[in-house]
């Protein structure tokens, strides 16, 4: 893309020169011209009275230019044969931007296994590309990268997502790099910008002090990851059909190779994730006393304990229930945070779960503020009456 | 073996605070340490070093001027090297400018093997190290926990997944990214501290560098900041009133209305 004067049209009124913030127009023979020190930031575009200015758009053009982008796409990760959850979720993030840009939403599918092809149509996809290659089989970063971006330079989708996971956030970068454009990672809300139709990516920044929403204006795709459990899945539609297009026998090849693989709960993976209830101790816990009453709470509710991060620097439980930006991202339906002060760090890793019940005896505690139901007073004295309470309605 | 490290200095963001009323970060006093992560990956060049009884370590970044000092403390630790990125061209870099950046200076130095932290606390992305890869076209593997071996022109380390570890080989020269559980970052030396002291620091501007003038700093950025804001409350909170038995009696009541216990 670049910004023309239309020579015929500009009548040398100089108007348009102090609308630049970087001095790139300069008058020349009496008319406007715009220098190499544009950046492209469009300031220009209005002000011209005579109409005489406009952005240029090149089509095919090589490098970081926009490109005729199509549609939505999301990466479908398939590890062992089996979708990855935050798959599904991503389709429906999905499914709300390409309603909004009238668009198709595709999803990416690697691996042998095509089984999981039907279920992204019926979570909202239109279209799967699937490729079965066995060299896809298992994850290597370059095969995988080769293909998404040749995939990407093929069909010019506008949007491209995928998950936040080791996979995601280990290939997808260079398929980034590989196509000059903007990627922003662990996105917490995605939205369209009615006006420009770009992509509005919001995260938290700063170490996650605060929230910042990332445009991508002038390169494409535009590229995000979201964490799983972040977003909710769509509507699920077992009668929605789709189109399945097969790519096989692509030239890929790898540097690298996957000689083994080992399972083991790992401190990524605890059953946090799937609990339907947690009950979550911060440094207003105190201790090991006050993470023993949470265990009492969480026994009594069938729960799991989670933590912030404070409680695990203090070395009160393990850093495997760490929930937040460092952590783990849960989406339980009820979630009750004792002792957090609701750091936005901790808020990215919970925010998601249908009910928050905050228990802290600071009424500004910016927990209160993504609280559901907020309870201001000492969990030493509320937990004990909650645990009792709970007992007696369960007959325990 | 020539390996180089890319270090971050970040402030410790675990002590950034936002004033409530301005909206705005308070940085005021909030120290510069070196990206802890960074940490395990320039001991993880050290240790490769030492294994091999030869080569090189550099540490590298590119920041302010006084980023120099996450050098020379990387001095202290034992490098042989630091090379400090700087120039006014390079500021306001996203992560795909930051990448090309150092790919280009990596190039200018050399290495067969390039450690970077899994990520850097400040902004959490973990995309500046597979992008170098790309940009240098290389193999890179993220999120190493372990180094099984290293030689003859190949390298066998273990990347942490979501449900374990697979068991990697490379080819070199390769990019690697690192996780804490890699290994213990060494405290300075006494001789160590001397060292940095006394160290040459090199320099390297965009003119040194084979760059194209329109990929550096803000301007070969694809992505921009459009807003920054603090997060809303939620609308249909509820604080709940009265003792304290009286505010877990009318919970238990909201919850077993909602179908929650
Ligand atoms: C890059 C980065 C990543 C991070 N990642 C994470 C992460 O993944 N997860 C995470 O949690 N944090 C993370 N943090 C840290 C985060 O910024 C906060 O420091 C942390 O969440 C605070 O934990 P806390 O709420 O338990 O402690 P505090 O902020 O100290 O809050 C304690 C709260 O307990 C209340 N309290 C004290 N006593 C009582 C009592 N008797 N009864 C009731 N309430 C009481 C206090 O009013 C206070 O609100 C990260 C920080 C950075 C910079
Ligand atoms: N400005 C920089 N200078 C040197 N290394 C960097 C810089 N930014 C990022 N890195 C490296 O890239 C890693 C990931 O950073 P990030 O993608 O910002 O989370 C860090 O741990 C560093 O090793």
């Amino acid at each position: 893309m670049f910004i023309r004067v239309n020579t015929d049209k500009c009548t040398g009124c100089e108007t348009c020169l102090q609308s630049c913030p970087y001095d790139a127009i300069i008058m020349k023979d009496g008319k406007a011209e715009i220098t190499e020190l544009c950046q492209l930031c469009r300031a220009c575009l209005n002000v011209c009275p005579e109409g005489a200015i406009s952005e240029v758009r090149e089509e095919g053009a090589p490098g970081k230019e926009k490109g005729q982008g199509k549609g939505v796409w999301v990466f479908a990760e398939q590890r062992d044969g089996r979708i990855a959850d935050v798959s599904f979720e991503l389709l429906g993030a999905g499914r709300r931007l390409a309603d909004i840009l009238g668009a198709e939403l595709s999803a990416v599918l690697f691996g042998s296994s095509e089984d999981g092809a039907d279920e992204l149509i019926k979570w909202g996809a239109d279209k799967i590309y699937h490729c079965p290659d066995e060299i896809l089989g298992v994850f290597n970063d370059e095969p995988y990268a080769q293909l998404l971006s040749d995939l990407i330079q093929e069909h010019k989708p506008e949007i491209v997502l995928a998950g936040a996971t080791p996979v995601g956030r280990s290939f997808i970068p260079r398929v980034a790099a590989r196509l000059n454009t903007g990627l922003t990672a662990d996105c917490t809300s995605l939205d369209i910008d009615r006006e420009t139709g770009h992509l509005l990516q919001v995260r938290p920044a700063f170490g996650g002090n605060i929230m910042a929403t990332i445009l991508c204006p002038l390169t494409r795709p535009q590229m995000a990851t979201v964490r799983p459990r972040v977003m909710k899945r769509g509507v699920y539609d077992p009668d929605r059909k789709g189109e399945v297009i097969r790519i096989s026998d692509r030239k890929i090849s790898s540097r690298t190779s996957v000689k083994d693989t080992v399972k083991e709960a790992s401190d990524l993976a605890l059953n946090l994730q799937e609990a339907n209830i947690i009950v979550a101790g911060g440094r207003g816990a105190g201790g090991e006393k006050g993470f023993a009453l949470l265990y009492e709470l969480a026994e009594a509710l069938g729960a799991s304990v989670a933590a912030s991060r404070a409680a695990v620097d203090e070395g009160w439980i393990a850093y495997r229930h760490q929930v937040g930006q460092t952590g783990k991202t849960v989406g339980p339906k009820l979630y009750i945070a004792c002792g957090i002060s609701g750091a936005v760090q901790h808020l990215v890793g919970m925010q998601s779960s249908d009910i928050i019940v905050a228990i802290n005896k600071n009424p500004e505690a910016p927990i209160f503020n993504v609280a559901t139901y907020g309870i201001v007073g000492d969990l030493f004295e509320i937990l004990p009456i909650f645990i009792r309470k709970v007992r007696e309605a369960k007959g325990l | 073996m020539k390996i180089v490290v890319c270090i971050k200095q970040v402030p410790d963001t675990a002590e950034v605070r936002i004033n409530p009323e301005t909206n705005t970060l308070v940085r005021d006093g909030v120290a510069s340490i070196i990206n802890p992560y960074d940490m395990h990956a320039l001991e993880a060049g050290l240790q490769m070093r030492e294994a091999a009884g030869a080569g090189t370590v550099t540490a590298l970044t590119m920041g302010p001027p006084q980023a120099e000092n996450a050098l020379r403390e990387a001095v202290s630790m034992g490098i042989d090297e630091g090379v400090l990125l700087t120039d006014r061209a390079f500021a306001g870099s996203d992560t795909w400018a930051t990448a090309y950046t150092l790919a280009k200076a990596i190039e200018h130095i050399g290495a067969d093997i390039i450690i970077c932290g899994k990520q850097a606390i400040d902004g959490d992305t973990a995309q500046v190290g597979p992008e170098i890869a790309e940009f240098l076209q290389i193999p890179h593997v993220a999120y190493v926990r372990k180094i099984d071996s290293l030689k003859d022109g190949s390298i066998i380390v273990q990347r942490l997944m979501d449900d374990g570890y697979d068991i990697v080989e490379s080819s070199l020269p390769v990019l690697l990214t690192v996780v804490r559980e890699l290994n213990v970052p060494r405290m300075p030396s006494l001789k160590g501290k001397m060292a940095a002291k006394k160290a040459v620091i090199r320099q390297m501007k965009a003119s040194d560098l084979k760059a194209d003038v329109n990929s550096l700093g803000l301007q070969g950025s694809p992505t921009q900041v459009r807003n920054i804001f603090a997060p809303e409350a939620k609308k249909d909170r509820k604080m709940l009133e009265g003792s304290s038995e009286e505010k877990v009696d009318q919970l238990l009541k909201e919850l077993a209305g909602l179908k929650c216990l």
